[in-house]
């Protein structure tokens, strides 16, 4: 699945090994990948291969992280992987939703590519619907966070010292029988099978995820990116470290072209 | 999610479709549904049809991969009616193939004798440079069929020295720019390609925000 990209550095460039793989899962308001390219963007990270699959809709367009003419023509399609090896980290964006019936299979394929190409970690960027909170979750920080049980021992410890808040479980049947508790991520996308999957095969997953809605949503996705921070540092600094992600070219024009003259 | 109207709705999501109920729906298939499910996935199954110069029709599979070096595809009712205006005629050309599907949007057949008006995809090759391929597809190809057409059409031709080109179009207010797509001249040309294309392209690319996506992306 995973097609490495020429770039003429050899293999080099697609050894993952021991690096922090960082995946958004298509999810409530696409923040995971929001995030994913405010990371790409801000470390103008190299593109290393793609994903070649028939689970995700098909698009294809011109780079979108593009600063100049020069740098503006590389096509770039719906699943590739970029790569920062100064801090280790691996992005995988991906930018379309799964066709029906396809998450699966995708999700196999991708735990068993992580195996394969023995990253150190994955953390999953998500989002989950904020309607669905309860009374205690309205109040407070919308960010949570899981941990396999294989990271909880590595890194469990530094959750505390943050001061996370770990994602609750709910009733698996509310009203009737309120021992029995289940995970519950509505919106998230494939985060759920994603992380139950990793936990059962032992790899070393975290999930990020903000409570949000549908709108815009890069508020969102700063929120998500700067707690990621708090953790990886892939940023140091002491003052607000919003101002210092950089937003890609392709977020221009959100939400639709100018207006017509002819409208005043 | 309630509305300024008081009613509650459930907003759809950017994000596509919450699989989290088909989740517990597929561990609870039973042999019935699952019998159902793979019926529909033999319909939405492509084939495609290769005529050999015998007039013979046969399966892609038996052929010997077809040695290509122009592929012309015509993707949408516009696309396939440019090709129809202005390129095909039946004395250069002659019909080698065809595809068949069939999906909620439009079925096609595997005749090659259609209408204009019709869905169809048919494949062409000019009879003085067999190497160069034509392919006019009106009918609409859904997503999950996308992949599969890629891999029947082009796991039949040979890929060395093969340059494709792709015609399609989008409705110009579907444009991503900074002023208004009512005083934009249209219609107007954009291109995408690969940085193996090397000769010079007949218009200006496709800038950023905008994306290609369905067939002509795959």
């Amino acid at each position: 699945m995973f097609v490495p990209c020429d770039r003429g550095g050899g293999s080099a460039s697609s050894d993952f090994k021991g690096s922090t793989l960082l995946v958004p899962a298509v999810s409530v308001g696409n923040v995971g990948q929001l995030a994913a390219d405010l990371v790409i963007s801000t470390f103008d990270m190299t593109k290393v291969g793609y994903f070649y699959t028939d689970c995700l809709v098909p698009m294809v367009g011109n780079n979108p992280y593009a600063t100049a003419e020069e740098n503006a023509m590389e096509l770039s399609i719906n699943a590739e992987v970029y790569s920062l090896p100064s801090k280790k980290l691996v992005v995988l964006q991906i930018r379309s939703p799964f066709i029906k019936n396809k998450y699966r299979p995708f999700c196999q394929t991708l735990l068993s590519w992580v195996k394969s190409s023995k990253c150190a970690r994955v953390v999953l960027l998500s989002s989950s619907h904020a309607y669905q909170r309860d009374d205690e979750q309205l109040l407070g920080t919308p960010l949570r966070y899981l941990l396999t049980p294989d990271l909880e021992k590595a890194v469990g410890g530094l959750m505390q010292e943050l001061n996370w808040k770990e994602m609750e479980k709910v009733a698996a049947y509310p009203g009737i029988n309120d021992t029995e508790k289940v995970l519950h991520i509505p919106g998230g996308g494939i985060t759920k099978l994603l992380f139950t999957e990793s936990c059962s095969k032992g790899i070393q997953m975290a999930v990020l995820l903000k409570f949000c809605s549908e709108g815009d949503n890069i508020p969102d996705a700063f929120a998500l990116v700067n707690y990621l921070n708090e953790w990886l540092q892939l940023i140091k600094s002491e003052v607000n470290t919003s101002s210092q992600w950089k937003i890609p070219s392709s977020w221009r024009l959100l939400f639709g072209n100018g207006l017509p003259p002819a409208l005043f | 999610m309630a509305t300024f109207f008081g009613e509650v709705v459930v907003a759809p999501s950017r994000a596509g479709v919450d699989d989290e109920e088909s989740a517990e729906e597929a561990c609870e298939e039973t042999p019935e549904d699952r019998e159902i499910r793979r019926e529909l996935e033999k319909k939405r199954e492509i084939d495609v049809l290769w005529t050999l110069k015998s007039g013979a029709s046969s399966e892609s599979s038996a052929d010997e991969p077809f040695v290509c070096s122009t592929f012309i595809i015509a993707i949408g009712h516009n696309a396939a009616a440019f090709l129809s205006s202005f390129i095909l005629d039946s004395v250069c050309w002659e019909v080698v193939g065809v595809v068949k599907l069939w999906n909620e949007w439009c079925r096609t057949s595997n005749t090659t004798n259609v209408l204009p008006t019709d869905s169809f995809c048919l494949f062409y090759r000019l009879i003085s440079d067999p190497t160069v391929f034509l392919c006019q597809c009106s009918c609409y190809v859904a997503e999950d069929q996308q992949f599969q057409w890629l891999e029947k059409v082009f796991g039949c031709m040979r890929k060395e020295g093969l340059q494709v080109t792709i015609l399609s179009t989008c409705p110009v207010a579907d444009y991503k720019t900074q002023e208004s797509t009512l005083t934009l001249p249209s219609p107007f040309l954009k291109a995408l390609k690969t940085k193996e294309f090397k000769e010079q392209v007949c218009c200006p690319l496709l800038e950023q925000p905008n994306i290609v996506r369905d067939l002509p992306a795959a």
